[in-house]
């Protein structure tokens, strides 16, 4: 960030008329405004969080703003993903967000990165802006996120939301605590499935958002009481904010005293999504739970030739409103443990969800307690309206 | 002596959609003890094989974070509230059967 007041850059009239509601604030300024003007946000993720984020951060007046992102806009992300538009889908949400943004403010600069952030490219991607805003979806950029910041020493603007709960801190701040102190570990992926089963509250990634860009404004500006050392969650329908006190671990493995991560891990494997180099060929036995797994197309031959089948839909009772597999049962996840005995543990079953995560859970558990004959449909639901029956809705 | 545990989203399912509960006990180890003796289901996200608490997983006592207090063994007093706050990745959405 610029620090002498003199090498920050002037204001045009065209400047000073747009960001006047700022300027005659005295706690941002003429000087506050430069500042924002020379500093720059890495957006990690043009999504739910990093949406409203880029957009405030444009209209504000940051001067620089990057985008890191490789997807493209599909109709289930315009429920929340507010800097792509219905005539957006299909196209790529870089160049999407972009022009967003340079609307919204032809006086920054916006930088766009079709890629996925890695260990290999992290440092560099990083190395050019102020602040890290993460609006990434999962634990390895999370992780990685975290320790390229720590590395860099540059403050990471954090943010994460489930349904209808958001959690927002500032990390890797010189004297604060980064994300390890609060997680020293991702969970095992097993417990934790990814994205599209969970679901989200469209305005809640907006509240999260935004409070992840005013923390990068403040730390740009250099005015408030940055959110570092405080964990902020947000609880939409209970409509509460809660502050929980956070520590700088003085163990943590990236920031404490004696750190023992001090270059970029493989955090795919970290996360436990890949296994270990040495414990690859571990792995290999695992494989053996393809026998444990049928397809969409085995389960509809098997069921067209009468074979005696008991499906059960694990996902939860409004995704069985959107479409079922015709015969399945529900009985969600949550309920499985103490419903098991509806079930006969000599019989075939097979169980399902959205995409296969979570039924596998259930699988696992039901085999837990003595079930021989579990089978899980792979791909899920997704698959089955695929391969099947085209004629279903597919969330 | 009865303390309310707040429940965070992704654990609900396990104690019947309830976003806080009771518990009983003197020590958090023991309020968490009987926690997951209420709600069964509980325990394995909280715990791991080794009985120890998940890493991911954090409990705060009002505001304060257990293992920068006397971790499980840090006292409970009348009107102290306990949050479990697990971690969460998604920028989108994230984990349905945590």
């Amino acid at each position: 960030m610029a620090t002498a007041t003199e090498t920050l850059p002037q204001l045009t009239n065209d400047e000073i008329k747009r960001y006047s509601r700022h300027l005659i604030m005295p706690e941002v300024g003429v000087e506050g405004q430069r500042r924002l003007k020379a500093g720059s946000v890495l957006c990690i993720g043009a999504g739910g969080l990093g949406s409203p984020a880029a957009m405030y951060l444009a209209a504000a007046g940051v001067g620089r703003i990057g985008i890191v992102d490789f997807d493209v806009v599909d109709f289930s992300n315009l429920q929340r993903q507010i800097i792509h538009g219905t005539p957006d889908v299909g196209r790529s949400k870089l160049a999407s967000a972009k022009d967003r943004l340079q609307a919204i403010n032809p006086h920054i600069e916006v930088e766009t990165y079709e890629t996925s952030v890695s260990s290999d490219n992290a440092l560099q991607l990083f190395a050019p802006y102020d602040v890290i805003l993460d609006g990434t979806d999962n634990f390895p950029t999370r992780y990685l996120t975290n320790d390229a910041c720590v590395l860099l020493g540059k403050p990471n603007a954090y943010g994460s939301i489930f349904r209808f709960e958001g959690q927002a801190s500032v990390f890797a701040t010189k004297d604060g605590p980064c994300y390890r102190c609060l997680y020293p570990e991702p969970p095992p992926p097993g417990l934790v499935p990814s994205c599209a089963e969970g679901g989200v509250l469209g305005v809640l990634p907006g509240v999260i958002g935004v409070i992840q860009a005013t923390e990068a404004l403040k730390l740009i500006a250099r005015i408030g009481e940055p959110l570092i050392g405080r964990f902020l969650i947000y609880d939409a329908l209970r409509m509460r904010f809660r502050e929980l006190k956070l520590k700088k671990d003085p163990d943590c493995p990236v920031c404490g005293t004696h750190p023992t991560v001090t270059k970029l891990i493989d955090y795919e494997q970290f996360c436990g999504l890949r296994p270990a180099p040495e414990t690859a060929n571990v792995s290999s036995q695992t494989q053996s739970s393809s026998g444990l797994e049928i397809s969409a197309t085995d389960l509809k031959q098997r069921l067209d030739r009468g074979d005696k089948l008991r499906i059960i839909d694990v996902r939860e009772p409004n995704e069985w409103q959107i479409n079922r597999i015709p015969g399945a049962e529900l009985i969600p996840l949550g309920e499985v443990p103490r419903r098991y005995a509806e079930l006969d543990p000599e019989e075939e079953i097979v169980v399902h969800c959205k995409m296969g995560g979570r039924s596998a859970k259930a699988a696992d558990f039901l085999r837990s307690v003595g079930f021989k004959r579990v089978l899980n449909l792979k791909g899920g639901i997704l698959e089955w309206i695929d391969k099947v029956d085209p004629s279903q809705p597919k969330y | 002596m009865a303390t309310t545990i707040l429940i965070p989203t992704p654990l609900r399912p396990y104690t019947d959609k309830k976003d806080a509960v009771e518990a009983d006990g003197a020590t958090i180890g023991e309020l968490l003890a009987d926690l997951t003796k209420r709600h069964s289901g509980l325990k394995a996200h909280l715990y791991n094989d080794q009985g120890k608490l998940r890493s991911f997983v954090n409990v705060y006592l009002n505001d304060e974070d257990i293992r920068y207090l006397q971790k499980e063994d840090t006292k409970v007093s009348a009107g102290d509230t306990i949050s479990i706050i697990p971690s969460v990745a998604g920028g989108t959405a994230v984990s349905d059967q945590f």
